[in-house]
C-alpha cells in the first residue's frame, strides 16, 4: 500500500463517518430524544414556574 | 407564572457572568478603538504621531489580540458559563476557580496591552505575546475547562444541550492549539524562539491560526447562537438533528483548512490542495449551521420587525453566510493569486469579526444583561438606542467591507498588470496611493461601528444603574 492508497483510504473513511453520524442524527429512535433536547433552553423557567 | 416572574432564576453563578458581560463592552471599546486609530494610520501616517508606542506594527496585534482575545474572550467566557448553567440546570462548578478564570483573564488582557506596544512578541499572528504570558494564558485555559466541563458533569438534565458541544470543541480545540504552537525555548524573560523553523512553523503557525478562526471565532460563537436564537425567538432551534450534523462535521473538516493561508509557499503542493478542497467542503456544515439559525425564526418573522435584539442576531447569522462563502471561494488557489497580501483579506476577516462575532455577541449581552441585573430578558434600559446601535453596526460593517474589496480587488489587478513587453503596469506605491479612498472609507466605516459600541455602553451603564425594584415593577 503506497500513500496515494493511504489518501483514498482516508477520503472514504471520513465518507462513512459522515454517512454514519447523519444515520444516526435522522433515526426515528432518536426523535424524542432530540425534541426533548431541543427544548433545554426554556426548561429551566417552567421547571421554576411550575414549583 | 405571574406570582414567580422569570427573571428569578434558580441558584446560579451569575456574579462571573456578570463580570465577563461589563468587560465584554469594555473590552470590545478599547479593541475596536484602537482598530480606528491604525485605521487612520493607513490613511493618514502622521496619527501613529512619532511614536514607536503608537506604531502601527505594535498597535496592530494590539488590536486584534483586544477584539478577539479580550471581546471576544470575555464574550466566550460568560456566555458560556451562563448557558452551562441554564441548559444543564446546575450552579458553576468551583465558585473560587470561576473567579481566578475571570481575573486571571483579565491579567492576560493587561500584559497583552503592556507588553505589545513596548515590541515584545513572538511575531507569530494572533499568538504574539511571549512565553510568560502564555503560561498563564494555559494556567487559566485549563481552570476554564474544569469550571465548564465540571459543571456540565453535574448536570441535572439527561442531554447535553448542542451549545455546551460546540463550546466544549471551543474549549479543547483551543487549550491543544495554543500549546502546540505556542512551544517555544526561553532565552529570557520577554524572549523566546519558536522550536519549529521554516516551513513547519509556517504550517503549525496557520494551523493554529485558522482554527483560531475555527474553533475560538466560530464553534464558540455558534454555541452562543445554538443558545440565543432560540432563547430570543421563543422556539426551540429550527433542527435538533442538522445541529448534530452540523456539530460533527464542522469540527471534523475544520482542522485541515490552515493551509489556504500559505498557497504558493514552500509548503508542499499537495498539503495546499488539501487544504484548499477542505476549504471548500467547509462551506456545506457552515451553511447548514446558518441555515439552521436562520430558519429558527420560521413562522415568526414578524419578531424582526420590532425586536433589534433578533436583528442583531439574525443580521449576523447572515454575515456569517457571506463570510462562509467568501472564505472557501479565497482558498482556492487561482483566486488566491489575486486576493492573497490585499485589502480584500482584511475585508474579508472583519466580515466576518465585525458582522458575524461582534454582532452575535452584542446580541446576547442585549438579552443577558437585563437579566444579569435583575430585568427580563432583552429589556434593556432602552430599546431605540439598541435599533439605533443596530443601524450604526450593519452601516459600519457594510462600508468597511466594502471598501476593503473594492481595494483588494484593485491591489491584487494593479500588482499583475503587466505590459506587452513583460514590465510591471504599476510600482507598489501607485497601488497604496489608489488605496487611500478606500483607506477613508474603512475608517469611516470602523468609527460609525466604534460610535454604536459607545451606544451600547450608555445603554448598559443606565440599565446596570436603574434600581432592580423599579425594573420588576416595569416587568410584572
Amino acid at each position: 500500500m503506497d500513500m496515494t492508497d493511504f489518501r483514498g483510504l482516508a477520503t472514504v473513511l471520513c465518507a462513512l463517518a459522515f454517512v454514519a453520524v447523519v444515520f444516526w442524527a435522522y433515526g426515528p429512535s432518536r426523535k424524542r430524544d432530540f425534541d426533548d433536547a431541543a427544548q433545554l433552553p426554556f426548561a429551566d423557567e417552567e421547571k421554576q414556574a411550575d414549583e | 407564572m405571574s406570582d414567580q416572574p422569570v427573571h428569578s432564576l434558580p441558584d446560579y453563578n451569575l456574579k462571573v457572568v456578570r463580570q465577563f458581560a461589563i468587560m465584554t463592552v469594555v473590552w470590545g471599546i478599547v479593541g475596536m478603538l484602537v482598530g480606528v486609530l491604525i485605521a487612520a494610520q493607513l490613511a493618514w501616517p502622521a496619527m501613529n504621531f512619532n511614536s514607536e508606542y503608537l506604531h502601527f506594527g505594535r498597535l496592530r496585534p494590539l488590536h486584534t489580540n483586544a477584539v478577539i482575545f479580550a471581546f471576544g474572550g470575555c464574550a466566550l467566557m460568560g456566555t458560556s458559563l451562563y448557558i452551562v448553567q441554564r441548559t444543564c440546570q446546575a450552579k458553576l462548578f468551583l465558585s473560587g476557580l470561576a473567579s481566578f478564570v475571570f481575573w486571571g483573564w483579565q491579567l492576560v488582557i493587561v500584559l497583552a496591552a503592556i507588553t505589545l506596544p513596548m515590541g515584545l512578541t513572538t511575531s507569530k499572528e494572533y499568538a504574539e505575546l511571549e512565553w510568560p504570558i502564555d503560561i498563564l494564558i494555559t494556567l487559566v485555559w485549563v481552570a476554564y475547562g474544569v469550571v465548564f466541563f465540571g459543571t456540565v458533569a453535574q448536570r441535572k438534565t439527561r442531554h447535553i444541550y448542542v451549545a455546551n458541544w460546540f463550546f466544549s470543541a471551543f474549549i479543547i480545540a483551543v487549550a491543544i492549539l495554543h500549546v502546540v504552537n505556542s512551544l517555544a525555548v526561553p532565552v529570557t524573560l520577554t524572549k523566546s524562539y519558536s522550536v519549529y523553523a521554516g516551513t513547519v512553523d509556517a504550517m503549525v503557525q496557520w494551523w493554529y491560526g485558522h482554527n483560531a478562526v475555527g474553533f475560538f471565532l466560530t464553534a464558540g460563537f455558534l454555541g452562543m447562537m445554538y443558545y440565543f436564537v432560540p432563547k430570543q425567538a421563543e422556539r426551540p432551534v429550527y433542527s435538533y438533528r442538522l445541529s448534530v450534523v452540523h456539530f460533527w462535521a464542522l469540527i471534523s473538516i475544520y482542522v485541515w483548512a490552515g493551509p489556504h493561508h500559505l498557497h504558493y509557499t514552500t509548503l508542499p503542493d499537495w498539503v495546499q490542495s488539501l487544504g484548499m478542497a477542505m476549504s471548500l467542503v467547509l462551506l456545506a456544515p457552515s451553511w447548514g449551521g446558518m441555515i439552521n439559525g436562520i430558519m429558527t425564526l420560521s413562522g415568526a418573522w414578524d419578531k424582526l420587525r420590532t425586536d433589534p435584539i433578533l436583528k442583531f442576531l439574525v443580521v449576523s447569522l447572515s454575515f456569517y453566510g457571506m463570510s462562509t462563502f467568501e472564505g472557501p471561494m479565497m482558498a482556492i488557489k487561482s483566486v488566491n493569486s489575486l486576493s492573497h497580501y490585499t485589502d480584500w483579506t482584511i475585508g474579508h476577516v472583519h466580515s466576518g469579526a465585525l458582522g458575524w462575532v461582534a454582532m452575535i455577541s452584542i446580541g446576547a449581552m442585549y438579552h443577558i444583561i437585563p437579566i444579569l441585573y435583575g430585568r427580563k430578558q432583552g429589556e434593556m434600559y432602552s430599546e431605540k438606542l439598541i435599533d439605533l446601535h443596530f443601524w450604526m453596526a450593519t452601516i459600519g460593517t457594510v462600508l468597511y467591507i466594502a471598501s476593503m474589496w473594492v481595494n483588494g480587488l484593485m491591489q491584487g489587478l494593479m500588482w499583475r498588470a503587466v505590459n506587452s513587453d513583460g514590465t510591471l503596469t504599476y510600482s507598489f506605491v501607485e497601488s497604496v496611493e489608489a488605496s487611500l479612498p478606500g483607506y477613508i472609507v474603512r475608517f469611516i466605516g470602523g468609527g460609525i461601528f466604534l460610535t454604536g459600541m459607545l451606544v451600547m455602553a450608555y445603554n448598559v451603564w443606565q440599565t446596570t444603574r436603574v434600581p432592580q425594584q423599579l425594573a420588576v415593577e416595569t416587568a410584572a
